[in-house]
């Protein structure tokens, strides 16, 4: 019987072209909470899915996506972090896994 | 000081839209040699992992210690590499075209990327650096470049820096984008001896998992203009008619890739829909300062936004 115990969080975070779940991923992080994969910086070249609907067809689950922020006098045209940032967990039994 | 080869209009251009621009092999063997001659080598007795090591290459290396702020022309002495370097006719010009001749070194460092054996010593998983703008939140007009001079190859094994060409504008806070892994369009040095690589102090860059079971080196080097940076390059005859405009969204369907306008407003594989279109507008502005042209623009982009009436 899975518990707290064998359970462990797997973390996608998906950055995407606009602020829909079908726009395109323009940039993506893993973090594996089995300690299976160690996934680091520039460890990729192809996004793990083409979309954030993509990631939900294949059973990630969003957790938390960032919201929409009125951009403030004077600092309309500014560019910096990625805007569309999308949290999504996997959850794996370590006993089934 | 050898005869300049300033950078052509393209060039700045790419440098604008880019934020970077390369010279692959520009520097003769002789010099590489006489460069990795100057490291000097940690013997492997004394090899304890790679804190230790870089402490052990600094106390035996030549090469030059600088105060920071000190001219670039009184920061090498006559007769060794990184001297020979700064006066290759390609880089001399790169550097009064984007800077000045007449700048400041901000500092150089010797980075150097371990392979596995040296992690293992530090008892440390080994890692690729995550993806960091240099130094700190830095909104300025001017800017500063950082020369990446690779003496030796570097292989795909080898780990080569990563960067993300157009990211230069983005005004963030150092290692606080370390979450992004990847980036779509992201590169990877891998180059042959000799290369040099001119970036705008905010280009997005990380080094790479060292693979190989040998020490990747590069050295850089950061300069500051000591004067307003503005039309220091070979302005030559790029199809741009800066007073006029040209045909927008509705066109004839051809490509004008070498215009000036085209260059500046093309896309990275990792721009946003909407803010991919501010980078246009970062680009525009860059141009306007480093050309002293208030006017300029580039199919529209700005002067859409600035027609106001008050």
């Amino acid at each position: 019987m899975p518990n707290s115990d064998t359970l462990r969080q797997k973390v996608l975070v998906l950055y995407l072209s606009s602020s829909s779940l079908e726009a395109g991923v323009v940039a993506w992080s893993l973090y594996d909470g089995t300690g299976e994969y160690l996934h680091m910086p520039g460890d990729g070249e192809d996004a793990p899915y083409k979309t954030g609907i993509e990631a939900l067809k294949d059973g990630w689950r969003l957790i938390q996506a960032s919201p929409l922020i009125q951009h403030s006098e004077g600092d309309e045209f500014r560019t910096g972090y990625f805007k569309y940032e999308f949290f999504f967990e996997k959850i794996i039994s370590k006993e089934h896994d | 000081m050898t005869d300049l080869k300033l950078l052509t209009t393209e060039q700045m251009a790419h440098f604008a839209a880019k934020g970077f621009i390369s010279f692959p092999s520009v520097v003769p063997d002789h010099i590489n040699q006489k460069f990795l001659d100057d490291i000097g080598e940690v013997p492997s007795e004394n090899e304890k992992g790679m804190m230790s090591h870089y402490s052990n290459i600094m106390k035996s290396s030549t090469i030059p210690l600088v105060p920071a702020g000190t001219a670039l022309k009184d920061s090498y002495p006559e007769g060794t590499a990184l001297n020979e370097l700064i006066n290759l006719s390609e880089i001399s010009g790169a550097i009064e075209s984007l800077v000045g001749l007449d700048c400041l070194l901000d500092h150089h460092f010797l980075h150097i990327t371990f392979p596995q054996k040296y992690w293992e010593k530090s008892k440390t998983p080994q890692r690729s650096q995550s993806i960091h703008q240099d130094s700190t939140i830095d909104p300025r007009k001017a800017f500063d470049v950082q020369i990446f001079y690779f003496p030796h190859e570097v292989t795909k094994e080898m780990g080569g820096t990563r960067y993300i060409p157009g990211s230069h504008f983005r005004v963030v806070s150092e290692s606080s984008i370390s979450r992004y892994q990847n980036i779509k369009g992201q590169e990877h040095v891998i180059c042959p001896a000799g290369t040099v690589m001119i970036f705008h102090m905010g280009l997005w860059h990380g080094g790479g998992l060292n693979q190989s079971d040998q020490l990747r080196y590069l050295f850089k080097i950061r300069l500051c203009p000591k004067r307003r940076q503005l039309r220091l390059w070979e302005e030559g005859q790029l199809k741009n008619e800066t007073e006029s405009q040209r045909p927008i969204f509705w066109t004839d369907g051809k490509k004008q890739e070498d215009h000036l306008s085209s260059i500046l407003t093309k896309p990275e594989p990792w721009f946003e829909m909407d803010s991919g279109r501010l980078e246009y507008l970062n680009r525009i502005r860059f141009w306007r300062y480093i050309s002293g042209d208030d006017n300029f623009d580039a199919d529209y982009w700005v002067t859409r936004v600035e027609n106001e009436f008050l």
